[in-house]
């Protein structure tokens, strides 16, 4: 097992370098540099600004100098002095010496924040977001599945089902706007756009406070983002159980007497969940990511706009950021899924 | 004896002999079995409506949809009082319009039904991208195996943990970039034309053609394997029929089932992508109506004027529905199997 998550581990890191490589070809494959305007620049201006962010170094010489600064790590004597340009996403200080790994410099388009700093304040909300959808996806999709299930053929089933299939089929821009209307503006229960917490966050991702004030506000995009889900889920969910049900060991438990009641929850239960939670991983990963136009529909700072913002704005730093840091939630979440799913079944062995 | 073979029981005669069914392949009787599935009849009916709609959109429109009236802007027939009170203090009533007329003074009716041509379009060249791309790709994997295998399927490890959107945002990017406009005789130009022509269509379809593959090259994939170690490929082999027809004759219509299957219930997700692209402003170019970016433009002033998000809301809805309900049907009748994974 360890020389499996070794192994996994490294193709992670080198799956993580080939998609920079990609995107750092494709970027600057596009036409147009971030000061590019319609009306041109001076050209002594627009070759200073480029040379403060390096884009005037041969294109061998930055991608060299982007892998340095976020890809390997850095022990120094020297505390980063502070500066914009040496904002490190991990930064530990151990006796004399600086810990500091993962620079993704700072954003061309604004003259004060780095990347990293949007990495601070913007992802924790659309994290928080993606939590609170898959908790929805969850708490909606196995029940309604196991309900479907153990009433199979029955109305419960067709309404499960059937509500299952309207949930895929209202894509998010259809049951936002909807919401926002109904709830946000004809009864008036829920604020139709905006957050409830702001920086700085408890242990970098949580709210200060889990109050109505915090909720109110996230209770119609949590549903939204993670309607979906909870279908994918349901369906799962029911089908599994369907299948677990009719295995011999269930039929041994039934025969020696034990209570229905506890033939579901203690035997078939736990078996039938274990494609459930292998999807979850990939399922979360997509949540989080995808978080784009519902923070779009209610107006939540998180994000997902940078991810459109920057490729237009051809802010370099921020594309990669935004890139490596979904690609890295993909991949990291099938490599959970992976080990998770050896854990579950013992009959899986990696080796 | 002859007395008994004579006076059989009428249940043996010819006609229910095994030999005498009425042949039916795989095909026949899964449209059977489709014709019972009460929801996927009402599915399928949707869909050719639907299609009706987007053939016959110049005939059923009453009007251009890029005629804009001014003076009209916003205007709503009388009865969306009744559906939506809250707009009857400042509503202007106008019965021109059975749905409302949007911002500029454009009918909303008529741009729901020329948007079914761009919904419907992606619904049909998606998965046809989707499935010749996907299937070539993954049947070489699956059929040559080993080092070609293990590399063609790293590459689409690869691009699986590349963020698609990023991918059609980039193309979008390259081809209608507003500072560098690319010279005639390029490449890029002759793109941007046929782009510029098609209404922005094209980048969608390749936008999805460079994501949608992925999915389907592992599937196929997979299927190939298990059909390659059959007996009868052994003995294709052994006739000495050569690869590609042991591909094509052999292999493929084996495996065509469930992957008609999938990508039926790949057809919503397209429809939804276009409609996202064209919501976020990157999809279809106005005035070419997609019910996307009708969502977008109405959801701007859903406050005020509900209707506008409401029925391309709507149209969209019961589309995805329709391909939903189904593409679930043809997954029961065709592959059962499948049931739950999907």
């Amino acid at each position: 097992m360890g020389r499996y998550i070794t192994r996994r581990l490294i193709a992670l890191i080198m799956v993580l370098l080939v998609v920079s490589a990609i995107t750092f070809v494709l970027e600057h494959a596009v036409p147009g540099g971030p000061f590019d305007r319609e009306k041109p620049l001076p050209p002594e201006i627009k070759a200073n600004l480029e040379r403060r962010y390096h884009l005037d170094e041969p294109y061998w010489k930055q991608y060299a100098r982007f892998l340095n600064d976020v890809m390997i790590p850095h022990l120094t004597t020297q505390p980063p002095d502070g500066s914009i340009e040496s904002d490190y996403l991990i930064n530990v200080h151990i006796g004399p010496l600086y810990f500091l790994w993962m620079n993704f410099g700072p954003t061309i388009s604004s003259k004060t924040r780095t990347v990293n700093d949007i990495f601070r304040q913007q992802l924790p909300v659309s994290f928080q977001l993606g939590i609170m959808a898959m908790m929805v996806a969850i708490l909606l999709g196995i029940p309604l599945g196991i309900l479907a299930a153990l009433k199979q053929n029955t109305m419960f089933d067709y309404m499960g089902m059937g509500l299952a299939i309207i949930g895929v089929s209202i894509p998010v821009i259809v049951l936002g706007p909807l919401m926002v209307w109904i709830f946000g503006v004809e009864l008036k229960l829920l604020p139709p756009s905006g957050w409830g917490a702001t920086p700085p966050y408890r242990l970098g991702f949580l709210p200060q406070s889990f109050g109505w004030e915090y909720f109110k506000y996230a209770i119609m995009p949590a549903i939204v983002l993670g309607l979906g889900s909870s279908a994918v889920i349901a369906r799962l969910t029911r089908a599994t159980l369907l299948q677990v049900v009719r295995e011999d060991y269930i039929r041994t438990a039934r025969s020696k007497g034990l209570e229905e009641r506890l033939v579901i929850t203690r035997h078939a239960l736990k078996n039938s969940l274990i494609p459930v939670v292998t999807v979850l991983g990939p399922m979360f990963a997509a949540l989080v990511t995808g978080t784009f136009v519902t923070e779009l529909i209610f107006g939540i700072p998180g994000m997902g706009r940078y991810f459109v913002t920057s490729i237009t704005n051809r802010d370099y730093p921020v594309i990669m950021g935004t890139v490596l840091l979904y690609a890295f939630f993909l991949v990291v979440a099938n490599l959970v899924v992976d080990i998770l799913y050896a854990y579950l079944d013992p009959r899986i062995r990696y080796d | 004896m002859t007395a008994q073979t004579e006076t059989k029981p009428a249940g043996l005669t010819a006609s229910r002999s095994p030999l005498t069914y009425k042949r039916e392949n795989l095909w026949q009787d899964a449209f059977r079995r489709l014709l019972r599935n009460r929801a996927a009849v009402i599915g399928g009916v949707i869909v050719i409506l639907l299609a009706l709609v987007a053939i016959f959109a110049n005939l059923i429109a009453i009007m251009p949809y890029d005629k804009q009236t001014l003076p009209d802007q916003n205007k709503v027939p009388l009865y969306m009082g009744k559906l939506f009170p809250s707009m009857i203090p400042y509503m202007k009533v106008s019965d021109k319009y059975p749905l409302g007329a949007d911002y500029v003074g454009r009918d909303i009716f008529s741009r729901i039904v020329y948007g079914s041509r761009i919904s419907l379009s992606i619904a049909i060249i998606g998965p046809l991208i989707s499935l010749f791309v996907g299937v070539i790709y993954g049947s070489i994997s699956g059929y040559f195996g080993g080092r070609v295998d293990n590399l063609m399927m790293r590459f689409v490890d690869v691009l699986y943990a590349f963020p698609g959107l990023l991918f059609i945002i980039l193309l979008m990017a390259f081809f209608r970039s507003s500072f560098a406009d690319p010279e005639p005789g390029t490449l890029r130009f002759a793109l941007s034309q046929l782009d510029a022509k098609m209404g922005g269509m094209l980048f969608i379809i390749i936008g999805i053609g460079l994501t949608a593959w992925e999915t389907m090259a592992r599937v196929t994939r997979g299927q190939v394997l298990s059909v390659r170690e059959k007996e009868f490929i052994e003995a294709a082999h052994a006739l000495g029929i050569s690869d590609n027809r042991i591909m094509f004759r052999h292999i493929l219509p084996n495996i065509i089932g469930p992957l008609v299957v999938i990508e039926t219930l790949a057809i919503p997700g397209y429809i939804a992508l276009e409609a996202f692209l064209s919501f976020i402003g990157l999809g279809i170019n106005p005035p070419t109506p997609s019910w996307g970016a009708m969502i977008a433009d109405g959801a701007r002033s859903i406050r005020t004027y509900p209707n506008q998000a409401i029925f391309p809301a709507l149209a969209l809805a019961i589309t995805m529905f329709a391909f939903n309900f189904l593409g679930d049907g043809l997954r029961d009748a065709l592959e059962p199997r499948l049931r739950g994974n999907q």
